[in-house]
């Protein structure tokens, strides 16, 4: 076995084992800990930098081993894998960040930055899985590492939060396994493959086919926070700013996602979902989900509670683009995986510094913070015209690229969701950045903090202001090779034989 | 070799039994510990010997059945014989350390528990349904004396149910032998499957089998007959509860297993195998339901045992009459449920009593602040109720698997009710003490700290619950050794 084929097992090793280092360290050895932290992260952004680059010149990383009978447990890095690594591995640096400046002086920080790596590891582990049994493995692991994190503040609220998340995710994660179990029943083990298993489906498979695809969506829907199976999110945003940003934007909802772009993509393959008729249910389930999210982050006046509405909008976004089964199309959705997710990051970091330098969580109480904190108000509305679409901004790509796969699809009416969705984010955005820059500070902050030289401590300003420019970068050079948009070509090339 | 392997196993126990029984507290401590060395080695060199030369059967001290004592040594004895051996020695070192050597009646632990570890050890490798109810008889009586252990009258009430309900199976088990020694002058369980393959037509064996799995399923607890088993778990001392909960009930129901295996296709029939299969079923809900509302986390995780037996009793219906490969999938599903279980059972028994050793209180509301000051127990509670909940990648979830497939390749969709609806009521009550953990109402440590020793002994289980359903696939290669020389006389 070559050093090649141990990548996978070696960029999964580091968080897992700084996780392990970190649950052994005593509380007061902040110092250490974050050196831990921040040598694993870097470490392991270097390796999936690695393997981004073989994936790129088409060399496929991968180990895999009996697990119980009939059963394997498979990890590949693919190109796809890649896309998911590549975001998670990125972001998580910033977020370790963000989160020990965060977090100064709080308690429990041993168990948070704990479960915080086996987070990581989970995520890295979902990325990728070889197969479905190795996927959902992660999957629940996955759940059972966030948990921890969501009721971390240990209050009444935040409990009441994490038994709402768990009863939601659990639930999903049996469903998925029972999906997970019929399929393996009259398929056996079916390792993750570009084109899918079933292309030629005799029609005694159709029924049970149709079937397990809906369980398989039931039970992924839940992390990626499909209508009517939402309810977990807006409550989880009660965990503390980082959580959120993880949750949001790079492990929880995404792990869902991702999972549906692998059963769709390599379980059943494009065309053959396409055809049993699966794709335009989930279409009409994922349109709804946009409108409806982002409706209902009209009315929020807790600021993580509308930004937490807008993520289940967003997220239908990568599932409606692949609904729109044709090259173009797909591309938008899934390059939205990556767009989703530094844009919302952006908004939760900035989120997280009004509510710590501010002590603001309501929008109204935001009159006049672009003065105060005038850096981290600049990325907050780069963030919030990228979620809107402007040009030249992350998002806009996104929605260019669905909206010329929809018309290219014949589905016309995708291009209406796209516009009604794009109002309702202006309309939900528009009025906090006028509170931000255009009015006057009306009364004190509810509790201000001095940083010393910067508006808010260093750790907790760079991250935003890190994302804001990948969100600029991502829409600005969406057609060099090594944007998120040119890797995601360079998958659907590899993936989709349309 | 093989003779010392044999009676290193059998009679190891039996002498330190006795030499325990002479030494008080501190000195029983010091022998058991070079005891459980002795075993532990013996075990692990019997499981090697499997694993290179395959099974065989043993007629001890030279005797050949029916006259001899017969002993099976294949893949699935001695699993369970190196399981014994691992959760033996950990509840034994956790015991040394956690009783108070001053109390009087704590220097019985030490004889108690060796009679207990040759009475298990007999029933894994007996093949003699005679010897198979001596082994059983010996873990009963040393498990109703390690309960009374306890020492309060609570204690005491609860292992004389203990010892009603132990003693009413084991006669129905015996009657059952009786009658099939009638039907067929052997006492071989190979010999009567043998006899039974050659003329079927036998009505009163069909009866006695009902009878034995009367008998074994009251000792194993299973529901509607459980309810002596949460006061005798819940009360004992947390290894003792540990040794019950891993190993005691499972002695009575691998001894069901193995009649239903071998006997189970000629006598058993379908309303027989669904009957057991549904009890099982109802176990899993009721245990489940009464394990999220009891206020003692003792109580939780004794019921939670309730729960965890009645997946065991899956196994009937799915290879009643099944194909080949489903019903080997669920011996398969079995034995890992037995073994992860075990292993599981010991941590979260352990890890629970570090928790109330340092809380001060058996109640679940007590441990608020827990998860900030003693992380390390928690951790271990938390390890291994993944494995209960039958989340991956634990040994739990692995079993849990291959239920679902044989559920699902024998057509019996319904149990997958119970295996899912049971994972998630079991997350329910594992969730719940968690949840009282993490609530922080002060930021005073006002609890005592037990010593890492005493917490390093369930990580460690709770770790190989966890690592068994990653390496599922090798472990269950050396469980489906059998014999190497065919079926017996």
């Amino acid at each position: 076995m070559t050093t090649g084929a141990l990548l996978p097992v070696f960029a999964l090793m580091t968080s897992l084992t700084a996780a392990v280092i970190i649950f052994t360290l005593p509380e007061h050895k902040h110092q250490l800990r974050t050196a831990v932290n921040l040598v694993a992260a870097v470490l392991k952004l270097l390796l999936v930098g690695l393997m981004v680059w073989g994936v790129f010149q088409g060399r496929e990383y991968g180990i895999s081993f009996p697990m119980i009978p009939g059963v394997e447990f498979v990890l590949r890095a693919d190109a796809l894998a890649m896309l998911f690594a590549g975001l998670s591995a990125s972001l998580w640096l910033l977020t370790t960040v963000y989160a020990v400046g965060y977090l100064e002086d709080s308690p429990n920080r041993s168990r948070f930055f704990g479960f915080f790596s086996l987070c990581v590891a989970s995520t890295m582990g979902i990325a990728l899985a070889g197969n479905l049994f190795t996927f959902f493995l992660f999957y629940e692991m996955l759940t059972l590492s966030t948990y921890p994190l969501v009721v971390h503040r240990g209050t009444q609220q935040a409990l009441q939060a994490g038994r709402t998340y768990i009863i939601y995710t659990l639930t999903g994660g049996a469903v998925l396994l029972f999906g997970i179990a019929m399929l393996h029943n009259f398929s056996g083990d079916l390792p993750f493959r570009p084109g899918g298993h079933f292309a030629d489906v005799t029609p005694d498979l159709q029924a049970p086919l149709t079937l397990v695809f809906v369980i398989l969506i039931a039970g992924l829907g839940v992390k990626a926070a499909i209508v009517p199976l939402h309810g977990w999110l807006p409550t989880a945003m009660v965990a503390p700013a980082p959580v959120s940003a993880l949750l949001h934007a790079v492990a929880v909802v995404k792990a869902g996602a991702f999972g549906i772009v692998r059963v769709v993509f390599e379980i059943y393959g494009l065309e053959t979902a396409n055809a049993l008729g699966l794709l335009s249910g989930l279409a009409a389930i994922a349109a709804f989900t946009i409108i409806y999210g982002s409706a209902r982050a009209l009315s929020q006046s807790d600021l993580k509670r509308r930004l937490a509405f807008s993520t289940v909008s967003q997220v239908s976004y990568i599932i409606l683009g692949l609904c729109l089964a044709g090259p173009v199309g797909v591309a938008g959705g899934l390059v939205h995986l990556v767009h989703q997710g530094v844009m919302k990051i952006t908004l939760f970091f900035c989120a997280g510094n009004y509510a710590e330098t501010l002590g603001i969580h309501r929008i109204d109480e935001l009159d006049g913070a672009g003065r105060r904190m005038p850096a981290t108000s600049v990325a907050f509305t780069l963030a919030a015209f990228g979620m809107i679409g402007t040009p030249p901004l992350a998002g806009f790509i996104t929605k260019w690229t669905m909206g010329t796969g929809a018309l290219a699809a014949g589905m016309d009416w995708v291009i209406a969701v796209l516009v009604v969705s794009s109002l309702l984010n202006a309309a939900y955005f528009l009025p906090v950045l006028n509170r931000i820059w255009f009015r006057e500070q009306k009364k004190e902050w509810p509790e201000e903090r001095q940083w010393g030289r910067f508006e808010t401590s260093a750790w907790l300003l760079w991250p935003p202001l890190i994302t804001a420019g990948f969100l600029v970068l991502a829409g600005l050079l969406a057609s060099a090779s090594f944007s998120p948009l040119g890797w995601v070509e360079l998958i659907v090339a590899r993936e989709v034989d349309l | 070799m093989t003779l010392w392997l044999m009676a290193g196993l059998l009679f190891t126990p039996l002498a330190w039994a006795v030499l325990t029984l002479l030494a008080g507290f501190r000195w029983g401590r010091a022998i058991t510990w070079l005891g459980i060395a002795i075993q532990v080695l013996v075990s692990l060199a019997l499981w090697a010997v499997v694993v290179r030369d395959g099974g065989f059967q043993y007629p001890l001290g030279g005797w050949q059945a029916p006259l001899g004592i017969e002993l099976r040594v294949d893949g699935l004895a001695v699993t369970f014989v190196l399981l014994t051996a691992l959760v033996a020695a950990a509840s034994g070192l956790h015991a040394g350390f956690y009783l108070d050597p001053d109390k009087q009646w704590h220097r019985y632990f030490w004889p108690l528990f060796w009679f207990l570890w040759a009475g298990l050890n007999v029933v894994w490798l007996g093949n003699d349904l005679f010897n198979l109810y001596v082994g059983l008889e010996l873990i009963s009586l040393s498990a109703v004396g390690l309960v009374a252990l306890g020492g309060q009258s609570e204690a005491l009430r609860a292992a004389l149910r203990y010892l009603m309900a132990a003693l009413l199976g084991s006669l129905a088990y015996l009657l059952g032998v009786a009658l099939f020694y009638g039907e067929f002058g052997s006492l071989s369980l190979s010999g009567i499957a043998f006899a039974l393959r050659q003329d079927s037509a036998r009505d009163g064996a069909g009866f006695a089998l009902v009878l034995m799995l009367f008998g074994l399923a009251l000792k194993t607890a299973l529901f509607p007959m459980h309810r002596w088993l949460p006061p005798a778990h819940g009360i004992a001392r947390s290894p003792v509860s540990a040794l019950l909960s891993a190993l005691v009930v499972k002695g009575s129901f691998y001894i069901a297993a193995r009649l239903w295996l071998e006997l189970g296709a000629p006598l058993g029939s379908l309303a027989l195998a669904q009957l057991l299969g549904l009890l099982g079923g109802m176990a899993v809900f009721w245990g489940g339901w009464q394990a999220l509302r009891q206020p003692k986390l003792k109580q939780v995780v004794a019921y939670s045992s309730v729960a965890q037996i009645g997946y065991l009793f899956l196994l009937f219906p799915l290879t009643w009459n099944t194909t080949e490969a489903a019903a080997l999938q669920a011996q398969q599903a079995m034995t890992l449920q037995v073994t992860s279980h075990a292993l599981a059972k010991a941590a979260m028994f352990l890890s629970a009593g570090n928790l109330i050793m340092s809380v001060g209180s058996n109640r679940v509301n007590a441990l608020a602040g827990v998860s900030h000051f003693l992380p390390f127990s928690l951790f271990s509670f938390g390890l291994a109720g993944v494995s209960l909940m039958g989340l991956p990648p634990t040994g739990g979830f692995a079993a849990k698997w291959l239920f679902l497939q044989a559920s699902l390749a024998t057509g019996q969709w319904w149990w997958l009710v119970v295996l899912l609806g049971g994972g998630l009521l079991s997350a329910a009550y594992v969730f719940r003490v968690y949840r009282a953990s993490f609530v922080e109402d002060s930021n005073i440590d006002h609890f005592f700290h037990p010593a890492r020793r005493l917490e390093i002994i369930p990580m460690i289980l709770a770790l190989l619950s966890l690592g068994l359903g990653l390496m599922a696939e090798p472990v269950l290669s050396v469980m489906a050794l059998t014999f190497a020389n065919g079926e017996g006389t």
